[in-house]
């Protein structure tokens, strides 16, 4: 008899507390789910494909390298000693921070941890892991434009 | 032994659990029939709580400046997700705690539970009531919209007419002669850093003095109590008034949420330093009962400037609220019937006011 009169409020209160809790949480789902949906940041439309002018051929020598704006990162643009173009994304692939070109060493070189690349872009000692993005390069006129390559 | 168990043995082999929760399970509400007025100032706190966690996630995007305000602002409404949901909390929870922290000044006021010794509750809260004001005057200027532009040229016009601090005062708050972008700079920096550390340590404050001198009871209710001692009823605070004071929470969030989704804050069009005020523009509701009393003072009183004695009228009457617990009678239960009256004059004006400035062209 004992047993029977108390078994039935506790089982309605487990329910009580099952349907208060199962409210309370599915709200607090419902709060948090906007706000981690805000933090999240739109994405800016990104005009790297397309063509840009990356400098002109009066403004940069043989054996020399210039940074450039590409879309929202920086490029860099080199001239070989023999006078050929190469581009090439000049974030470096190790931590991001922006590479340079080094005459003296006709290497391109990273001085936050001493990465070397060559003038392609290729990585050939140091800490980055993969070769530094490289970019289609025409010459029209006097006027260097830069790309990102199209795939095939 | 179970997790909760063992973080309370945690907690109890250094702080002592039974003293630290001596507190909260000493505090008691009295219950009488004007109970329920006691839930505003926790929904106050609780909107205060939503502003600070809105106000946080719009910092992400928001940029000051007069070239950048507009167009941030813009950008959270249409191109951050929920963006437009989280500047719409924003906006309406702005406006729902002048009006609950209004609500829960006249409720004190009425019942009485600024007198002795809570004296210094009643100023700290009023200080307070003034900060949301001063939070809602510099946040309407951040959007960088029209009717912001020249509801900030007006507001800090106003305080400039005050013989001798009133110029210095204007170049401060404007930081120049004129309303620019580096005026929605300063507001910023108002907005966001100098109202919320003030406010904050407020908040704590009276929260503390709460503490220590307990919840008052209307005389009334006290003077019944006291000729029969048997009809003397109180709760507990915690959990019985925690948990009726969370389900208003829960009511007041669920307001916030419907009010902010069905009717989402407008933006307007960008502020334009060259263009003419728009027609029947208006401050907020909150300043609507000072704006309509300075467009109905005349301009010379005796002599005098009419809108500098109307603005030297309010900050009076700021002054004297502020110190209303001091004006009272000593005796707890006998408290001057002239401040009942003058606060339903004063309630009654505003309100009056508000709706007449409402609906005047």
């Amino acid at each position: 008899m004992d047993s029977q009169s108390t078994a039935p409020p506790l089982a309605r209160r487990r329910f009580v507390e099952l349907i208060l809790g199962t409210g309370l949480i599915a709200s607090a789902l419902s709060f948090l789910y906007p706000i981690l949906k805000y933090l999240i940041p739109p994405k800016l439309p990104d005009y790297a494909n397309e063509a840009v002018l990356a400098a002109r051929v009066s403004e940069i020598k043989p054996n020399q390298g210039k940074i450039f704006r590409f879309g929202s990162k920086p490029g860099l643009l080199i001239e070989s000693a023999a006078g050929e173009y190469s581009a090439m994304s000049a974030v470096c692939t190790h931590l991001g921070c922006t590479v340079q070109y080094r005459s003296d060493l006709n290497q391109v070189w990273c001085p936050c941890h001493n990465g070397m690349y060559d003038i392609h872009g290729r990585n050939i000692s140091g800490p980055p892991p993969r070769p530094l993005e490289a970019l289609d390069v025409q010459v029209r006129g006097d006027e260097i434009f830069v790309r990102r390559k199209t795939e095939g | 032994m179970s997790l909760r168990a063992r973080l309370k043995q945690w907690v109890d082999e250094r702080f002592g659990w039974e003293a630290l929760t001596a507190p909260l399970r000493k505090k008691t509400v009295p219950s009488h029939r004007y109970s329920y007025w006691y839930f505003l100032g926790g929904i106050t706190l609780f909107l205060f709580l939503i502003q600070v966690v809105t106000g946080a996630l719009l910092l992400l995007y928001y940029r000051p400046g007069a070239n950048d305000a507009f167009e941030s602002v813009q950008f959270i409404m249409t191109q951050v997700q929920f963006g437009w949901l989280v500047r719409s909390i924003h906006s309406w929870s702005a406006n729902l705690i002048v009006f609950t922290a209004f609500a829960h000044m006249f409720s004190v006021l009425f019942l009485k539970a600024y007198r002795k010794p809570r004296e210094l509750t009643w100023v700290s809260g009023m200080v307070l009531l003034f900060l949301i004001l001063g939070f809602g005057f510099t946040g309407y200027l951040l959007p960088w919209n029209t009717v912001s532009y020249f509801a900030t040229k007006v507001g800090t016009a106003i305080p400039g007419q005050i013989p001798l601090i009133g110029r210095p005062t204007l170049i401060f708050l404007r930081g120049g002669e004129d309303v620019t972008g580096a005026t929605v700079n300063r507001m910023f920096g108002f907005h966001v850093a100098i109202l919320p550390g003030i406010a904050t340590l407020l908040i704590m404050l009276h929260l503390g003095l709460i503490q220590w001198f307990g919840i008052s009871a209307p005389p009334k209710i006290e003077k019944e109590w006291k000729q029969s001692p048997a009809s003397r009823r109180e709760m507990h605070f915690f959990p019985n008034f925690a948990l009726r004071e969370l389900m208003a929470w829960y009511a007041a969030l669920g307001v916030l949420g419907a009010l902010a989704a069905l009717f989402p804050w407008n933006l307007g069009v960008k502020a334009d330093p060259f263009a003419s005020a728009p027609a029947g523009i208006k401050p907020e509701w909150y300043f609507l009962f000072m704006f309509q009393s300075l467009k109905l003072i005349p301009a010379k009183i005796f002599g005098v400037d009419g809108e500098l004695l109307g603005v030297l009228g309010f900050g009076a009457l700021a002054g004297i609220a502020v110190l209303l617990p001091f004006l009272d009678r000593k005796e707890p239960f006998n408290t001057s019937r002239w401040i009942t009256g003058a606060g339903v004059l004063v309630l009654s004006y505003m309100v009056a006011m508000t709706i007449y400035g409402h609906f005047a062209r």
